[in-house]
C-alpha cells in the first residue's frame, strides 16, 4: 500500500500534499484544542504504537500472513484527528529511515492511509457503536467493520491514484513515464487482495484487540467515545475544497508552464485513450460507467478531474451522512 | 503432544511427556512441515530485529567521517528535495542514469562501501518495480510498437472475452516504459538511503524545520523517534517470551489472537507512557512550547552542497528537456 517514488508524477504527489496540508492543519488545531500539551506525547507516542503494529505479522486462513495498518484502532482509541497525527508521523519515520514509501510520495500515502483510512474507519465504528454500552459486541465489530472499510477506501484511493498515472503523463509515443498500469488494471489488482486477505487481517486484528481492550482496558475505549462530532471542521472543508479547484488548475499551469507543448498537443494530452486499457475495458466498472476504461470523455484529462470530483463530493456526501446518523443515535441513547 | 504414547517418550525420571518428546522445542522450526505454522511469530521477531540493526547500521555510517556526514542536516534535506523532485520530473532513462552515478559516487565519496549501498537500495524496492513492471513490456497487457516478437500466432487469439492479439510481443514503449520506472525508482530510493545513512536521524527529524515542518511536529516527531525503540524492545520481548512457552506449533487462529492481545496490551502500555512522560514534561517545565538546545551552523560548504545539489537538478532537467 506504501507507494515508492516514481510510481507516481510530481504533479500528484503535490496535488496530494496540497490536499493534506488543510487536513494537518485541521488535525493539529483539533488536537491542539482537546489534548492541550498533552498532544505531543500522546499522539508522539500513538504513532511509535502505529509504527510497531505494522510490523506485526498476522496469519491469515490458508498459510501465509501480512501486515496490519491499525489506523482504525489508533482511531478509536485516541479519536480520529489524533490518529491523523499519530498515523503521518510513523509514515513520515517509514519514509525517511525505512525506505517504506517515497519521500515525494509522503502526502498520498498519508491521504491514503492516515486520512481516509482512520476518519472512514472511525465514522463506521461511530455508527455501528453508537448508544451502545463500552462492553457491547457492537464496538469490537463496529471496530473491525470500521478497520475493513478504511483499509478499502484507501486501497481503492491508491490504486486510483497509480492507475491515472499512464493516462495521464506519458511521452508522445505512449511511453508511460510513471507507472503503466491503467485504473482498469490497478483497481481489480488492488481491490481483490484488499477485499479479501489484507480486509481480512485489518478486521481480525482490528476486532480482536478491541475485544481485549473490552476485557482489559475498558477506559481506554471510553476516553474518546464522548469526544467526537465536528463543530469547526469549516476551515477544513474550505480548505479541501480550495485545494480541489487549484489541484487541477496547478496541474494544467505546469504542464503549459513547461513550455514545449504546442495547444495541439495538449489538446491531445488531454484527449489521450490509453490503448491498453480499452482492452480490459470489461473487467472493471466503475460507479461512473466506463470510469476511464472506455473512450471519450471519461477517458480524458477533464473527465478524470470531474468523476473525481463526483467522487470526493459523494465520500463528503455519505460522511456528513453518517455524522447525522451517528448524532442523532447519540440524542437517543 | 497428546497424542504420543508416553510409554515410549516418557523418560523414567517421571519428566512430563514433551520434555522428553522426539522433538525438542528449541529445535521446532528445523522440523519439516511445521515451519510455516509457527512462522507468524518469527517472522514479526525478525522483522523487528531488522529494524533495530538498520538504524543501529545507520548510525554508525553516520557518525564516521565522511563527505556528506560532516553536512548541515538542513543542507542535506534541501538538497535530497531538489534531486528528489528532479529524479521525479525528467523523462529520458539516460538522465536518470547519470542521476543515479552522481549518488553513487556522492556515497563513495562519503565511506559507505559499494557493496552494501547497492545491497541497501536495489534489495528490495527497485527489484520489486521491475517485477510489477514486467508484465507492461509485452503487448498483450499495454500497447505499443513491437521490437522483438517471441510468438506469431498468425491469427487472432481469444481467451473469453479477453483478445490476445495476433502474436505476443515485448514492445518497444514498454521496455522504455520500464526502464524509466526502474530507474527512476531506484534514484528515488538512493537519495533517501544516502541521506538517511549519512545523517543521525535525530539530527535529520530537526532538519525538518527548515521545510516550514511546524515546531510541535518536529517535536513528536523526534518522540516517537525515540519511543519507536522502546515500543519495539517491548514487543521484540512480548514475541520472544511468547516464542519460548510454546513446546509445538500454534495454530494460526491462535497466533492471530496472540497478535490481537499483544497489540492491545500494547496500546495500554503505551498510553500509560505518554501520561507518564507527560507527567515528566510538566514537571520539567514544559508548557506546550518545544525549545530544541541543538543549533544548527550552516558553513561554506553547506551553501556549497546546496549549490551543487540545485546545479545538479537544475542541469539535469535541462539536458532532459533538450534531449527530449
Amino acid at each position: 500500500m506504501h507507494i515508492p517514488d516514481g510510481y507516481i508524477s510530481p504533479q500528484t504527489a503535490g496535488g496530494l500534499w496540497a490536499l493534506m496540508v488543510p487536513v494537518w492543519y485541521a488535525a493539529g488545531n483539533r488536537i491542539k484544542r482537546t489534548l492541550k500539551a498533552r498532544q505531543a506525547p500522546l499522539v508522539a507516542i500513538g504513532a511509535a504504537f502505529t509504527f510497531i503494529v505494522m510490523m506485526f505479522n498476522v496469519p491469515v486462513p490458508g498459510g501465509t500472513s501480512g501486515h496490519a495498518v491499525g489506523g482504525t484502532l489508533v482511531a478509536v482509541v485516541l479519536g480520529p484527528w489524533a490518529a491523523v497525527i499519530s498515523v503521518s508521523v510513523a509514515l513520515v519515520i517509514q519514509a525517511f529511515f525505512f525506505g517504506d514509501g517515497g519521500i515525494l510520495a509522503i502526502g498520498a500515502n498519508c491521504f491514503n492511509m492516515a486520512f481516509a483510512l482512520p476518519v472512514a474507519g472511525y465514522y463506521v465504528y461511530r455508527l455501528a457503536a453508537a448508544g451502545s454500552p463500552l462492553s457491547s459486541f457492537r464496538r469490537w465489530a463496529g471496530a473491525g467493520f470500521g478497520a475493513f472499510a478504511g483499509i478499502n477506501i484507501s486501497a481503492f484511493l491508491t490504486a486510483t491514484e497509480i492507475g491515472i498515472q499512464p493516462g495521464l503523463f506519458h511521452t508522445a509515443n505512449g511511453t508511460a513515464l510513471y507507472s503503466p498500469y491503467g485504473l482498469s488494471q490497478t483497481i481489480p489488482a488492488m481491490m481483490l487482495v484488499h477485499l479479501t486477505v489484507i480486509g481480512f487481517i485489518e478486521f481480525a486484528v482490528t476486532a480482536l484487540a478491541v475485544a481485549y481492550l473490552q476485557r482489559g482496558h475498558l477506559e481506554l475505549l471510553g476516553a474518546r467515545a464522548t469526544a467526537a462530532g465536528g463543530s469547526r471542521l469549516k476551515p477544513l472543508l474550505v480548505g479541501l475544497l480550495l485545494a480541489l479547484i487549484f489541484v487541477p488548475l496547478g496541474l494544467i499551469a505546469s504542464a503549459t508552464a513547461w513550455g514545449e507543448w504546442s495547444p495541439d498537443q495538449i489538446r491531445q494530452r488531454f484527449g489521450f485513450v490509453p490503448r491498453g486499457m480499452s482492452r480490459f475495458a470489461g473487467l472493471w466498472q466503475g460507479i461512473i460507467p466506463h470510469y476511464g476504461a472506455g473512450g471519450g470523455f471519461w477517458s480524458s484529462t477533464s473527465g478524470y478531474f470531474l468523476s473525481g470530483a463526483i467522487g470526493l463530493a459523494a465520500a463528503l456526501g455519505l460522511a456528513f451522512l453518517v455524522v447525522k446518523l451517528i448524532r442523532r443515535a447519540d440524542r437517543h441513547a | 503432544m497428546p497424542d504420543q504414547d508416553p510409554s515410549k517418550t516418557a523418560p523414567p525420571t517421571g519428566l512430563p511427556a514433551w520434555m522428553g518428546g522426539a522433538r525438542p522445542a528449541t529445535v521446532m522450526a528445523a522440523v519439516p512441515g511445521r515451519r510455516r505454522k509457527d512462522s507468524a511469530v518469527q517472522k514479526t521477531i525478525e522483522g523487528i530485529a531488522a529494524a533495530l540493526k538498520t538504524s543501529v547500521f545507520s548510525e554508525k555510517i553516520a557518525s564516521r567521517p565522511g563527505l556528506l556526514q560532516k553536512m548541515d542536516p538542513r543542507a542535506k534535506a534541501v538538497s535530497l528535495l531538489g534531486l528528489l523532485v528532479a529524479a521525479a520530473l525528467v523523462r529520458q532513462p539516460l538522465i536518470l542514469l547519470g542521476l543515479y552515478a552522481v549518488t553513487t559516487a556522492a556515497a563513495g565519496a562519503s565511506r559507505i562501501s559499494l557493496k552494501f549501498f547497492l545491497k541497501r537500495v536495489w534489495l528490495f524496492i527497485p527489484v520489486f518495480a521491475g517485477l510489477i513492471v514486467l508484465p507492461s513490456i509485452f503487448n498483450v497487457v499495454k500497447a505499443g510498437d513491437p521490437l522483438l516478437t517471441i510468438w506469431n500466432f498468425g491469427h487472432e487469439v481469444r481467451l473469453g472475452p479477453w483478445s490476445l492479439g495476433t502474436s505476443i510481443a515485448i514492445t518497444k514503449q514498454g521496455l522504455t516504459g520500464a526502464a524509466i520506472l526502474v530507474l527512476r525508482v531506484a534514484v528515488s530510493v538512493s537519495l533517501a538511503v544516502l541521506l538517511a545513512l549519512t545523517t543521525r536521524w535525530s539530527d535529520l527529524l530537526k532538519a525538518l524545520r527548515v521545510l516550514f515542518v511546524p515546531r510541535v511536529f518536529i517535536l513528536i516527531l523526534s518522540m516517537t523517534y525515540r519511543y519507536i525503540f522502546l515500543l519495539l524492545d517491548l514487543a521484540a520481548e512480548m514475541f520472544t517470551a511468547r516464542r519460548s512457552r510454546m513446546v509445538g506449533p500454534s495454530s494460526p487462529r491462535e497466533d492471530r489472537h496472540f497478535a490481537a492481545a499483544s497489540i492491545g496490551t500494547l496500546l495500554g502500555k503505551s498510553h500509560a507512557l505518554s501520561e507518564e512522560v507527560y507527567a515528566a514534561m510538566v514537571s520539567r517545565g514544559y508548557d506546550g512550547e518545544p525549545l530544541s538546545l541543538r543549533r544548527f551552523h550552516m558553513r561554506g560548504p553547506d551553501w556549497l552542497l546546496a549549490l551543487a545539489a540545485a546545479a545538479a537538478a537544475a542541469a539535469a532537467i535541462g539536458a532532459d528537456r533538450l534531449l527530449g
